[in-house]
């Protein structure tokens, strides 16, 4: 203790010094309205920056569920539209709720399991039977271009047989004339952004640039972008022309796609299974 | 003798601070150039006074001018770093025993330590007051420029009065 009071009063000008600046600055702070508000709006803004830091830190883990909750809307908004578009207003029923009228809805899933480099590629999505998926549906991508069908269901997962696949049939037109064709992908290409559209027949003349959209006959609702063609026209030896496109959907960045449910699959299906196959 | 340091000490303070107050507060060059020679009052109590007394005094005087100039703190703070100057930078020139001059004015230290010992007491004196008033670091460059600028015409006024009122005496 007595060697702590010989230092400061061996140094007592510098504590001194310390205490009476001290004092100036309070002073200064205490009783000038503009440094009182430099000094209050520098430490706000002090405070202020390491919030927004945080915050950001913050919005970035709760991403996923943002990003979740955003493609459920998404599918909620673009069910609403196709509502609006796609009502059968020629039925000769009486419409009584024109929402509950539409045929096709849609339902985001994630995509858990991806794979593009096999010959044929199957994904895995995050939605099952609990959420009314079926075999057979089709899928189509966020943006636009189509995915594939769903092949195989669990209770809270499905697997989606997609286009890169050698079963994968899809039923396409082109959208200036309604030719119908069939995509499929694979065949002696196994390019990702490469498809074939095989079975246009020899009298519609492709161009590059034609824009290929699905046909609405099969589980795809009509109009759904699907790619445009980069060489047209290539003969085979059969009667139809083939031809080679560049597809919308990008395989090796798909997060999320959209399961189209069909309300008159079942429907459909029973129907037509009335006809006899060799009629 | 020590009544008449005290007698001249009191005249000096009210002349120099009636001098800064009524006529060198309404000076000034474009708002540049500001002299603040009230300071001389500081740089000229004697060397014997004791620190927390020169601490207390030079508090005071910055008070009193904050009153005037309604800056509340901005000159006491600076008058305290000016006497913290002062007491480092007597002690590191000059013999603590080797003190008969009784204070450290032109007449008595010569014009070379006396000289240096007001640069290095007005400039910290105005630094720290133009930094104070200007509070940010943004207008870094015109804060410098009015301090540098008034630190010159403060060093003019103040070595101009020390060669008016120069006493030649033997050394």
């Amino acid at each position: 203790m007595r060697n702590l009071w010989i230092f400061i009063s061996r140094y007592n000008a510098f504590f001194l010094f310390i205490i009476f600046f001290t004092i100036g600055i309070y002073l200064t702070v205490k009783n000038n309205a503009y440094q009182r508000s430099v000094t209050l709006n520098s430490s706000n803004e002090v405070v202020g920056t390491a919030y927004e830091r945080l915050n950001v830190f913050k919005r970035y883990l709760n991403l996923g569920m943002v990003n979740d909750s955003l493609a459920a809307e998404n599918a909620k908004l673009k069910t609403r539209l196709l509502g609006l578009t796609t009502v059968d207003s020629a039925k000769d029923v009486k419409v009584i709720d024109t929402v509950t009228n539409q045929q096709y809805s849609y339902l985001a899933a994630k995509v858990v399991k991806n794979s593009i480099t096999l010959r044929n590629n199957v994904m895995t999505i995050n939605k099952g039977t609990v959420d009314g998926i079926k075999s057979g549906m089709a899928v189509i991508a966020p943006q636009k271009g189509v995915v594939g069908f769903i092949r195989d269901v669990s209770a809270h997962l499905a697997t989606i047989q997609s286009l890169l696949h050698k079963d994968t049939r899809i039923s396409v037109v082109l959208k200036k004339n309604n030719a119908l064709g069939s995509l499929v992908w694979g065949d002696g290409n196994f390019d990702i952004k490469k498809a074939l559209i095989k079975g246009v027949p020899n009298h519609i003349k492709m161009q590059v640039g034609d824009t290929v959209v699905t046909s609405g006959f099969a589980s795809f609702p009509a109009g759904i972008l699907v790619g445009r063609i980069t060489k047209p026209n290539v003969a085979t030896n059969d009667n139809f022309l083939s031809g080679e496109l560049n597809l919308f959907t990008d395989f090796s960045t798909l997060q999320y796609v959209y399961v189209v449910k069909d309300k008159l699959a079942d429907e459909q299906k029973a129907l037509e299974s009335l006809a006899k196959p060799n009629e | 003798m020590n009544s008449r340091i005290i007698i001249v000490n009191v005249i000096r303070w009210f002349l120099l601070l009636f001098v800064q107050i009524f006529l060198l507060k309404n000076m000034g060059f474009y708002d540049l150039s500001t002299p603040f020679i009230y300071v001389l009052f500081l740089l000229l109590l004697p060397f014997g006074i004791p620190n927390i007394l020169l601490y207390g005094l030079a508090f005071a005087t910055g008070l009193t001018l904050d009153a005037f100039y309604d800056t509340m703190g901005v000159h006491a703070t600076a008058c305290v770093v000016l006497a913290f100057v002062r007491i480092s930078f007597i002690s590191i020139s000059l013999n603590r025993d080797a003190i008969d001059d009784p204070e450290p004015s032109l007449s008595y230290m010569g014009f070379q330590w006396f000289s240096l010992y007001a640069f290095l007491c007005v400039i910290t004196h105005h630094l720290v007051l133009f930094f104070l008033e200007t509070f940010r670091l943004t207008e870094i460059g015109y804060t410098l420029m009015r301090c540098g600028l008034s630190c010159i015409f403060t060093l003019l006024i103040i070595l101009l009065v020390e060669f008016i009122f120069y006493r030649r005496t033997p050394r």
